[in-house]
């Protein structure tokens, strides 16, 4: 019954979570208005999400957030300074990063960390041979680029989200 | 508002404003598209998010303010989809690329 109700519990709460961070000065109305709307937004997209990821670890996710926005810190102002440089230094490259992860959900989480990082753009999914095609703005050893991609975020995602 | 708030929130809006700056030459100078994507993205997540933790503060600790939180969900909502206009784009770009090495461009 329970589980007719509410498919996915985290997404109703994170739903309800953001419904009270926007409706600031919250009142008991809008409080029930964000219930019904954190219990319909997951059942109206449930078909959306055929397996949802289940997560494992959620103190290791904190964990993983903090890494990834000291990440994004350190690449901006290598970025900055690459930016504002001579060009002719800088070596863009294609990187593919064969992935062992097995799951959309993850893959495109892991793209978007990889595109929100500066310095890397994630271009494209290939779901038959599961690699990640990645382009480096300044990448003169592709494959120290793939080990740290694999590393510092699809090993974490994978603990993470237990598969 | 104590003067060091006051001049956290400045420092903070300072360094979002040249993050800013700084994506903007980055896409003024570099050579192609794939490699000009690389500027807009810093700009998002350094510079706005500077400039989103410098409002929370400054909202925060006006007289009679109460924590300010929209900003959260600003940069969540900002985080989630800006990787998929770089993705599209950079999608579009190897299409175009592609479609012109096959055929004859016209």
């Amino acid at each position: 019954m329970m589980r007719r109700i509410l498919p996915r519990p985290l997404l109703a709460l994170t739903v309800l979570l953001l419904w009270v961070l926007i409706s600031s000065p919250i009142s008991a109305g809008l409080l029930l208005l964000g219930s019904l709307l954190a219990i319909a937004l997951p059942l109206l997209t449930r078909t959306f999400w055929p397996d949802p990821p289940r997560l494992a670890r959620p103190w290791q996710a904190l964990r993983f957030i903090g890494v990834f926005a000291a990440d994004i810190f350190t690449a901006n102002w290598r970025v900055a300074r690459q930016v504002i440089g001579p060009l002719y230094r800088l070596s863009p490259a294609f990187v593919e990063v064969p992935l062992d992860l097995r799951d959309p959900f993850l893959a495109t989480l892991l793209g978007s960390i990889v595109s929100l990082t500066p310095g890397t753009v994630a271009i494209d999914v290939d779901q038959q041979r599961w690699i990640l095609l990645v382009h480096a703005l300044d990448a003169p050893d592709p494959q120290a680029l793939v080990r740290e991609i694999k590393e510092r975020y699809e090993q974490p995602l994978k603990e993470i989200f237990a598969c | 508002m104590s003067p060091a708030l006051e001049s956290l929130v400045a420092l903070l809006i300072v360094l979002g404003a040249l993050f800013i700056l700084l994506g903007s030459i980055g896409l003024a100078r570099l050579p192609d598209l794939l490699n000009r994507l690389h500027g807009p993205t810093k700009a998002t997540t350094m510079g706005v998010g500077a400039m989103l933790l410098a409002s929370t503060i400054f909202f925060s600790n006006r007289a009679g303010g109460r924590v300010s939180l929209h900003e959260v969900a600003i940069l969540l909502f900002l985080f989630i989809t800006a990787p998929v206009t770089a993705h599209l784009l950079a999608k579009a770009a190897l299409h175009r690329k592609k479609t012109k090495g096959g055929a004859s461009d016209g």
